[in-house]
C-alpha cells in the first residue's frame, strides 16, 4: 500500500521502456508508433555486427574501463595506506575533505576545468610540462593520448571517495594482531605484508568483483564531456555512439540494437559477478 | 611505542605527509585556478598570466554572469527541479524503504518487490526507449522530464531499508500498543533514528539533481528550459568545438575566458557550501550502507 506510488513509477519508467526494447526489431518511425512500424527481425544485429565502428567502440569501451577498473582500485588503497599511517588528526582530516571533493562535481564543470588545464594554448599542465623541457602535447585531441587522460582524471575524480571505504577498513583491523607482529619483530614493512593486507584483502576482492558487473560502462558522462570527432577512433565507446547514431542520427532501430547489447552483456555480467560475490565474500545487498 | 621511533620511519613519515599533501592538493589545486581566473581582469586571464592566486582581481565576470538572463533562467530551473526532484525522491524512498524492510512473515512477497526493485539496477530499457518513453508521455521540455524518470532511486531505498533493519524492534510494537499504524511508526520512530542515514541520502539527491545534465539536454528543446549544468554544458560544447589543432593555436575562443570561469565556479559554489556541513555523514553513510559484517 505504501509501495504503491513508488512501484507504479518504477513500472512505467523502468519497465516500461524494456518492453521499448521491440524496437530493436522493428524499423521504427516515431509517427506510427510502437505497433504500427515495420517488423524487420534481426537485420540491425546483423547490421551491427558488420558495422566497422562496432569492433573500434567495443574494444575502446572495454579498454578504458579495464583501465578504468584497476587504477580505479590500486590507487585507492595505496592512498588509504598512506593516509592511515598519518596521526596528525587535523591533518589526516583535511587531506580527506580535499580529495573527496572532486567526486561532488559534475562531469560538465570538471569537463569546463580540464579542457583549460590540459588546453595546449598555455594550459597549466602544458606550462609545468614546459618547465621540464617537455611537450606541449594536445591532451584532449591527440587520439594517442585520449584514453589515458580519460583514464586518470577518472582516477582524479573519484579516488578519494573510494578511499573512503578502504579507511573504514583498515580501522576495523584489530590492534591486537600489530601487537602480536611487534612481538614477533615484524618491522613496519612485514606489518602492512601480513597483518594490514590480508586484513583488508576480502573488501579489495568484493569491490574488484563488483566493479566487474560495470565493464561496459566506460563512463558516458565523462568523455561525452571531454571528447570530440579529433579523437573518435580511441574514445568512442558504446553509450557515446549510441546518443549520436539514436538521438542525433535517428537511427532508432540500430542505436536500441546495439544499447540492447550492452544492456543483456552487463546483466550477464553482473549478475556472475554478484553471485561470485555472494558466494565467496559473503556479500548480499539487502 | 619503539616502531614509530626509527630513523627511517621518520623519512618514511615526512616524505608520506608531504606526498598525502601534495595528491589532496592535486585534487583542488585546478578548482582554485578557475576561481583565480574568474576573479581576474580580462587581459590577464586571456593572457594567461593568472596562476592561483588572481590579477587585477575583480568582480565584473560575475556581474556579467548574473547580468545574462539565460544564465539566470537556467539558475531557477535548477533550483525548481532540485526542490522537487528532492523531495519526490526523499518521500517515495521513505515510502518503499519501510515496508520492505518487513520481515517476509509481516510482508508476504517482500523478496519479489525487492527483487522487482533490484532488476532495475541490473537491466535498462537503455537510452532510445526512455526517451521514446518520454515523449510519448508527452513530457517534453515539462520539468517533471527531468524528475519522474529518476523518482525511484533504487540505490537510496536499499540503503535505507538495511538502516532500517538494524533499528531495534521493541520501539516498533510499543508504538502500534499505542495504537499507532504504520505512518506513525515510520514518520514517528524510524525517520527520526535514522536521520544520519536521511542526511545521507537528501544530501546525494541534493547533488544528484543538482549535477544531472544529459536529461536536461535530450528532454529539453528550448534553451530557455535547460537546467544550469545542461546550459553550461552546451555553452562549453560550443567551445570544445573550436578546439582543433589549429584553432587551439589562436587564443580567439579564449577571450572571454574569465566569464566562462565565472559561470563554472557558480555552477560549483552551491556544492562547496553544503559539502563540509554534510561530509561527517556521508562518510558514516557510506560506510554503514557498503561495508557490512
Amino acid at each position: 500500500m505504501m509501495l504503491l506510488p513508488g512501484m507504479a513509477l518504477l513500472v512505467i519508467f523502468q519497465y516500461v521502456p524494456m518492453a521499448g526494447i521491440v524496437i530493436a526489431f522493428q524499423d521504427f518511425v516515431p509517427t506510427k508508433g510502437f505497433f504500427g512500424s515495420e517488423w524487420v527481425g534481426l537485420q540491425h544485429f546483423e547490421f551491427m555486427m558488420n558495422l566497422p565502428d562496432t569492433a573500434t567502440i567495443v574494444i575502446n569501451t572495454l579498454v578504458i574501463a579495464v583501465m578504468k577498473i584497476v587504477l580505479g582500485l590500486i590507487v585507492p588503497v595505496l592512498f588509504a595506506l598512506l593516509l592511515n599511517e598519518i596521526r596528525q588528526q587535523g591533518v589526516k582530516r583535511t587531506v580527506q575533505t580535499m580529495v573527496y571533493f572532486p567526486h561532488f562535481l559534475s562531469w560538465v564543470i570538471l569537463g569546463g576545468i580540464l579542457v583549460d588545464v590540459l588546453s595546449m594554448n598555455g594550459g597549466a599542465v602544458n606550462r609545468i610540462l614546459g618547465w621540464l623541457g617537455i611537450g606541449p602535447y594536445f591532451f584532449l585531441g591527440d587520439p594517442g593520448l585520449f584514453r589515458g587522460v580519460i583514464v586518470v582524471t577518472d582516477v582524479w575524480k573519484e579516488f578519494g571517495f573510494s578511499t573512503i571505504i578502504y579507511l573504514a577498513a583498515l580501522s576495523g583491523i584489530n590492534p591486537v594482531l600489530y601487537e602480536a607482529a611487534v612481538m614477533d619483530g615484524a618491522n613496519r614493512w612485514k606489518q602492512v605484508w601480513h597483518v594490514t593486507l590480508p586484513g583488508i584483502a576480502p573488501i579489495v576482492v568484493l569491490m574488484a568483483t563488483l566493479s566487474i558487473g560495470g565493464i561496459l560502462n566506460a563512463g558516458f558522462d565523462q568523455i561525452f564531456n571531454l571528447y570530440s570527432p579529433l579523437v573518435y577512433k580511441t574514445g568512442d565507446i558504446i553509450d557515446t555512439w549510441v546518443y549520436r547514431a539514436g538521438l542525433l542520427d535517428m537511427q532508432y532501430g540500430l542505436a536500441t540494437a546495439v544499447g540492447l547489447f550492452k544492456s543483456v552483456v552487463g546483466l550477464v555480467l553482473i549478475s556472475v559477478s554478484y553471485w561470485a560475490a555472494s558466494r565467496f565474500a559473503n556479500y548480499r545487498i539487502f | 611505542m619503539d616502531r614509530y621511533h626509527s630513523n627511517t620511519y621518520r623519512l618514511f613519515y615526512l616524505l608520506n605527509i608531504m606526498f598525502v599533501i601534495g595528491i589532496a592538493a592535486v585534487c583542488v589545486l585546478p578548482l582554485v585556478h578557475l576561481m583565480a581566473v574568474s576573479l581576474s581582469e580580462k587581459g590577464a586571464a586571456n593572457a594567461n598570466l593568472v596562476g592561483l592566486w588572481p590579477v587585477g582581481f575583480n568582480v565584473s565576470a560575475y556581474r556579467e554572469a548574473l547580468a545574462n538572463e539565460k544564465f539566470y533562467d537556467a539558475f531557477i530551473v535548477t533550483i525548481k527541479r532540485l526542490l522537487l526532484g528532492t523531495s519526490v525522491n526523499m518521500l517515495l524512498t521513505f515510502l518503499m524503504a519501510y515496508p520492505l524492510s518487513k520481515e517476509e512473515r509481516a510482508f508476504p512477497y517482500r523478496n519479489v518487490y525487492v527483487w522487482l526493485i533490484v532488476f532495475t539496477m541490473l537491466f535498462s530499457g537503455g537510452l532510445i526507449p526512455g526517451y521514446m518513453l518520454v515523449s510519448q508521455l508527452h513530457l517534453i521540455d515539462s520539468i517533471w522530464a527531468l524528475v519522474l524518470p529518476a523518482a525511484v532511486q533504487t540505490f537510496h531505498i536499499i540503503l535505507l531499508l538495511n538502516f532500517f533493519r538494524q533499528l531495534p524492534k521493541e520501539m516498533e510494537e510499543a508504538c502500534y500498543i499505542d495504537g499507532g499504524g504504520h505512518f506513525t511508526a515510520l514518520f514517528k520512530i524510524y525517520l527520526p533514528l535514522s536521520m544520519p542515514a536521511v542526511a545521507t541520502l537528501i544530501l546525494f539527491s541534493m547533488v544528484m539533481h543538482w549535477n544531472e545534465w544529459f536529461s536536461g539536454l535530450i528532454y529539453m528543446n528550448k534553451v530557455d528550459l535547460y537546467p544550469l549544468q545542461t546550459y553550461l554544458q552546451a555553452l562549453l560544447d560550443q567551445t570544445k568545438k573550436a578546439i582543433t589543432i589549429d584553432d587551439a593555436r589562436h587564443a580567439a575562443e579564449a577571450s572571454r575566458r574569465s566569464l566562462y570561469s565565472a559561470q563554472i565556479f557558480m555552477a560549483m559554489a552551491p556544492i562547496l557550501v553544503v559539502y563540509p556541513l554534510l561530509q561527517k555523514h556521508f562518510t558514516k553513510g557510506i560506510v554503514m550502507g557498503s561495508v557490512k559484517e
